[in-house]
């Protein structure tokens, strides 16, 4: 472990809001990539199965 | 030489099965090497011995930039396949890798502006390494604007394929700009020959964030690239079953 306590790894030594910053806004932009293309393809899956429905009682 | 393992890319059906499985090896990968990486690069590396704890800002910095400049290759690469062999499929890899590259490239110029600022006292300057990554993202931003502005499918594959094989020229421009000339920007972290100048502690968890922003890659690409296939393929049969499963287990 590189820090003593808790407070010292939050501060950073005195770079905590770039260190905090820099990964805070990486993480989100990793998440987002995640989940866009997951809600994407259960949106497109419950379209297309309401789409098939509507064809076959045509 | 047997040929018959490059024909199977142009099934889309293919594709789809193989690529369902390779994806829950691909996530659980991508986690537990981030994982352990982002904790060991925050908590457990020693501090540099110049820049202090803001050095840590690399664990994420190097992956995304490394990522950044290899999906741009990839992208020229499917689009010389597109090209010359008429697959498809190297078509949806371009289109599906092309965000996830220009997201990289925020990633990269975000963290390094936030870096810039306590090591070298600005948040950006103009000089060939920033300077050519910020090229870099707007040639992401030409392929993705590119495919989504022209409407035959066709045209349009060939039209980005066109300009992610005339823009990879930037990425050894990339690479070489901290030789080439003066920067603030310190060289190279690995190099294939040498041994890193960094102490084990500080070297091994970047390599295993390197490794795990690939793992995400694969995974994310993976993702789109099977939702894609089954928009292009909607008409086909095995789409039709394979949307009729998927809505019965409830997704």
């Amino acid at each position: 472990m590189s820090f003593a306590s808790f407070a010292e790894f939050i501060a950073m030594g005195t770079h905590g809001p770039y260190v905090w910053a820099a990964y805070g806004i990486s993480l989100a932009i990793i998440g987002l990539n995640v989940a866009l293309p997951l809600l994407a393809r259960r949106r497109y899956l419950q379209d297309e199965a309401r789409r098939m429905r509507r064809e076959e009682s045509k | 030489m047997n040929w018959t393992w490059f024909h199977k890319w142009g099934s889309p059906k293919w594709f789809y099965e193989m690529s369902g499985r390779w994806l829950p090896w691909l996530s659980v990968a991508a986690v537990l090497l981030m994982a352990v990486g982002l904790v060991w690069g925050l908590a457990f590396a020693p501090p540099d011995y110049q820049q202090g704890n803001s050095f840590r800002i690399i664990y994420i910095h190097v992956p995304a930039a490394f990522l950044a400049q290899s999906v741009y290759v990839m992208l020229a690469i499917a689009g010389l396949v597109g090209l010359v062999w008429k697959m498809k499929l190297a078509d949806v890899a371009l289109q599906q890798a092309a965000p996830i590259g220009a997201w990289m490239t925020v990633i990269a110029l975000l963290t390094g502006a936030i870096w810039g600022k306590p090591t070298w006292g600005t948040y950006w300057v103009w000089d060939a390494r920033l300077t050519s990554m910020l090229i870099l993202l707007f040639l992401y931003f030409g392929v993705i604007a590119l495919g989504q502005a022209i409407t035959n499918r066709d045209s349009a594959a060939k039209a980005c394929a066109v300009l992610a094989l005339v823009g990879v020229v930037n990425i050894p421009i990339i690479k070489y700009s901290v030789d080439w000339w003066n920067t603030l920007h310190q060289p190279a972290t690995f190099s294939v020959v040498a041994k890193p100048a960094m102490p084990f502690e500080m070297w091994m968890p970047l390599l295993l964030m390197v490794l795990g922003f690939y793992c995400f890659f694969g995974t994310v690409l993976l993702l789109r690239m099977r939702l894609e296939v089954l928009r292009r393929e909607a008409r086909a049969s095995w789409v039709k079953a394979e949307v009729r499963t998927q809505v019965e287990k409830g997704l």
